[in-house]
């Protein structure tokens, strides 16, 4: 029994809330690794020899893309910012280390294009460009085209709208697109629903990335469907999936990788929040911890309770011997 | 000769797709181009003739989710 108590509550501070002390240090650790600067204090000032160990765990842990190694976990959409300056503070804050870009048509003397290209090119982010609104499988090839010319990469995050209310892909349209351009020598991330019988046929098709949404894009509802993810978690073990579309909150980026997702692509919850530069380091924090929260196993859901003090040696306990 | 720029009818002169882009004042732009639908690399556009009722798209790095 010292022994157990022993392994729940790390010194000099034994402490009633053990579980949470326990997983503590390593979750701000890492936090503290990639993300925020007050939670590098946190987690030093706790159990400097865990720290030292999980920051070199988490070093190792790379998230890896078509051949691209990345440390960081979070994807940052660019659109939808109050200003320039807020965009390229959040990207930063955000600790992304890939953004998603679009194209539009060329309006006149705006030269709205060259500005923003260039201060995406200051922040060092590599770039995903996205075929966003296209409807059909002609126009989301062509638009990948147009997009491997501008931004030189052969990335392309796949869009094929089937709904517009939803924004939902279609799902026959974004499978056809996938193969044309994965023969044409695209790296494509796929933008899907859940969909388990979609996903093998976008896998058939040559991606080596699927980007399941969470929730309709814009939506801020968080995981629909978490039974889903899971079981598309589960049948493509060794898949890199990319949660993308619809996470409201940084508790819904943690969820998704405490469910074993690789990483997260989010836009609005960040761009549309009250204050976009500090909700682009809280979700880089949440991303983080959700990340790992997974790589420690989370404990199964019971039912019942179960004491976690242990029972023996309880005083007044008059049913002992 | 009667073309679509952008989604938008309007009447140019110029015989190539390079030659629309300098008329439009668009020549030293980073943009990319397709003509009816399909992809012009910037090194096909000298040699790409336009011809009446053609769709021209033009477009730029932009903002994306």
């Amino acid at each position: 029994m010292i022994r157990e108590i022993e392994r729940r509550s790390p010194p000099p501070q034994p402490s009633p809330a053990s579980r949470e002390r326990e997983l503590a240090p390593r979750v701000t650790d890492i936090a503290s690794n990639a993300c925020h600067p007050l939670s590098r204090e946190a987690g030093e000032g706790e159990g400097g020899g865990i720290s030292r160990d999980s920051r070199a765990a988490n070093l190792s842990d790379l998230l890896k893309l078509y051949d691209v190694e990345l440390h960081s976990r979070l994807l940052l959409g660019t659109a939808r910012y109050p200003s320039p300056a807020i965009l390229k503070r959040a990207i930063a804050a955000s600790k992304a280390e890939i953004v998603t870009v679009s194209l539009r048509r060329e309006a006149g003397d705006s030269r709205a294009g060259e500005g923003f290209w260039r201060l995406i090119r200051e922040t060092g982010a590599r770039v995903l460009p996205n075929t966003a609104g296209c409807l059909t499988v002609k126009e989301a090839v062509t638009t990948a085209q147009m997009a491997r010319e501008l931004f030189a990469t052969s990335w392309i995050k796949l869009e094929v709208i089937g709904d517009e209310d939803t924004l939902q892909p279609d799902p026959f349209g974004l499978v056809d697109a996938a193969r044309i351009l994965a023969r044409d020598g695209f790296d494509v991330f796929p933008y899907m629903t859940e969909d388990l019988v979609v996903a093998e046929k976008l896998v058939d098709a040559g991606c080596k990335v699927l980007m399941p949404w969470a929730a309709p894009i814009g939506s801020g509802r968080g995981l629909n469907n978490a039974f889903g993810l899971r079981a598309l978690r589960v049948r493509f073990p060794d898949v890199p999936l990319v949660v993308d579309a619809g996470l409201g909150a940084p508790s819904h980026a943690a969820a998704a990788l405490e469910l074993g997702f690789d990483a997260v692509l989010l836009n609005t919850a960040v761009a549309r929040a009250g204050d976009p530069v500090a909700m682009a380091g809280a979700f880089a924090l949440a991303v983080a911890a959700g990340r790992s929260a997974y790589l420690a196993k989370p404990m199964t859901p019971r039912d019942l309770a179960e004491p976690s003090t242990p029972v023996l040696g309880r005083a007044f306990d008059l049913g002992a011997a | 000769m009667r073309i679509e720029v952008n989604g938008k009818a309007r009447e140019v002169r110029s015989p190539t797709l390079a030659l629309l882009l300098e008329e439009l004042g668009l020549g030293d732009r980073h943009v990319a181009t397709a003509l009816n639908q399909e992809f012009v690399r910037a090194k096909d556009r000298d040699e790409k003739r336009l011809h009446e009722g053609d769709a021209v798209e033009i477009v730029s790095p932009r903002q994306g989710g």
